[in-house]
């Protein structure tokens, strides 16, 4: 039960995470005030599924597919959104989607 | 053309978002802003309905420009703005506050929302805040041909029922709609279309805060500001919204309200959603359109 509880808890965490062509649902946001109603109004809604499209060549910022639109958010944005890993992208249960 | 003004009220001093709704209000020439998300087709719209009729103007003590056009339709001249394009009215950058202050401030004749038909759901955000703070509005549906290409039929009807505002489908690319566009824009500023906007009740506790906060805002703005809107900023915390309200008071008040907004936003997804009135009318008239 508890190993089942921490396995749920290791797929879960902040979107930075993603690496590109992987996707996952948001669970949460952890900012509060203005920053945390700009990201809910750029989409990322507990409920979402989203992907990670592509990276900045300096790592940051990545490129996100959210509800119809691409968005790019600074890694210091993108952690404050929790995600939970889609399990085809974590290459646990199978091979990651190639697209 | 780039001024380095700045007022330190936008209200009192200097040129305002007043002189520029009063620059764009030609005499006899409704003013109609167009806002949107960016890339949802929304500047081609402009160029469509205006041509070369065009110019743009400062925003005043912001460095964004305006485009203003004129567009004529059945013998009538309209002022068509071209706000930038914002996935919010809730501003944060200096594009997004221009385009919230206007229509917050500007107050257009009518707004057109001007929505991608591709991505309906991300644009109906917006659409729901311009609803909030103003009843002359009518959603552009552009992209229709896009969205069908790849299989998504909009019911234009249905969403007109939901929003409680004329829907108007569109390929601002091919001219489509725009006729049926200015019809329902014509309609909406001589008041033969009415509409019944569906808005968000919040919870008591917001409601509350904000009937604290309204009357303070509408006492330092000029009849006719959303002050509803601005107030729902400014229980936000947007500090935009405070500075147009230039109270301290309200800071304090703010304040003081700090703990419902914190329960609303820490709700926000996990709680109950924002109940929906079954039909709050904001027009006596019935909500039917008559074009």
């Amino acid at each position: 039960m508890a190993r089942t509880n921490e396995a749920e808890r290791k797929g879960i965490g902040p979107l930075a995470l993603l690496a590109p062509g992987e996707a996952g649902l948001v669970v949460g946001l952890s900012a509060g005030g203005l920053v945390r109603r700009r990201l809910l109004d750029l989409g990322f809604v507990p409920g979402t599924v989203l992907r990670a499209v592509r990276r900045s060549p300096l790592g940051d910022p990545t490129a996100y597919s959210v509800r119809g639109a691409v968005i790019a958010l600074r890694a210091a944005d993108a952690n404050n959104i929790l995600v939970r890993r889609a399990p085809e992208s974590t290459g646990a249960t199978a091979a990651a989607p190639d697209d | 053309m780039v001024g380095h003004h700045h007022g330190g009220s936008p209200v009192s001093d200097g040129p305002t978002w007043a002189d520029l709704g009063r620059a764009a209000r030609a005499p006899g020439h409704p003013v109609v802003a167009l806002a949107g998300n960016p890339n949802t087709g929304k500047s081609t719209l402009f160029n469509a309905l205006t041509g070369l009729r065009q110019h743009t103007g400062n925003w005043p003590g912001k460095t964004v420009l305006l485009a203003q056009g004129v567009a004529r339709h059945r013998g009538k001249s309209y002022t068509i703005v071209d706000l930038p394009g914002t996935y919010s009215l809730f501003a944060s950058s200096v594009e997004e506050s221009v385009a919230s202050d206007f229509l917050c401030l500007a107050r257009p004749d009518v707004t057109v929302v001007v929505a991608d038909a591709t991505c309906l759901e991300r644009n109906l955000n917006l659409a729901l805040q311009v609803i909030e703070v103003t009843d002359k509005v009518a959603v552009c549906l552009n992209l229709v041909d896009e969205a069908r290409r790849k299989g998504c039929e909009c019911d234009a009807t249905m969403l007109e029922a939901e929003l409680g505002v004329p829907v108007v489908a569109t390929v601002a690319t091919k001219g489509r709609g725009l006729g049926r566009l200015m019809d329902t824009v014509a309609g909406l500023n001589s008041g033969t279309i009415t509409t019944r906007p569906k808005r968000v009740v919040y919870d008591p506790d917001v409601e509350e805060a904000l009937a604290g906060i309204e009357p303070l805002v509408t006492r330092k703005l000029p009849p006719g500001a959303a002050t509803r809107w601005l107030a729902v900023r400014a229980l936000c915390g947007d500090m935009g919204a405070l500075e147009l309200v230039g109270d301290m008071s309200a800071l304090e008040l703010v304040d003081g309200t700090g703990g419902a907004v914190r329960k609303v936003t820490e709700g926000f997804g996990l709680g109950p959603a924002p109940s929906w009135p079954a039909a709050r009318s904001t027009t006596s008239t019935a909500g039917g359109k008559s074009s």
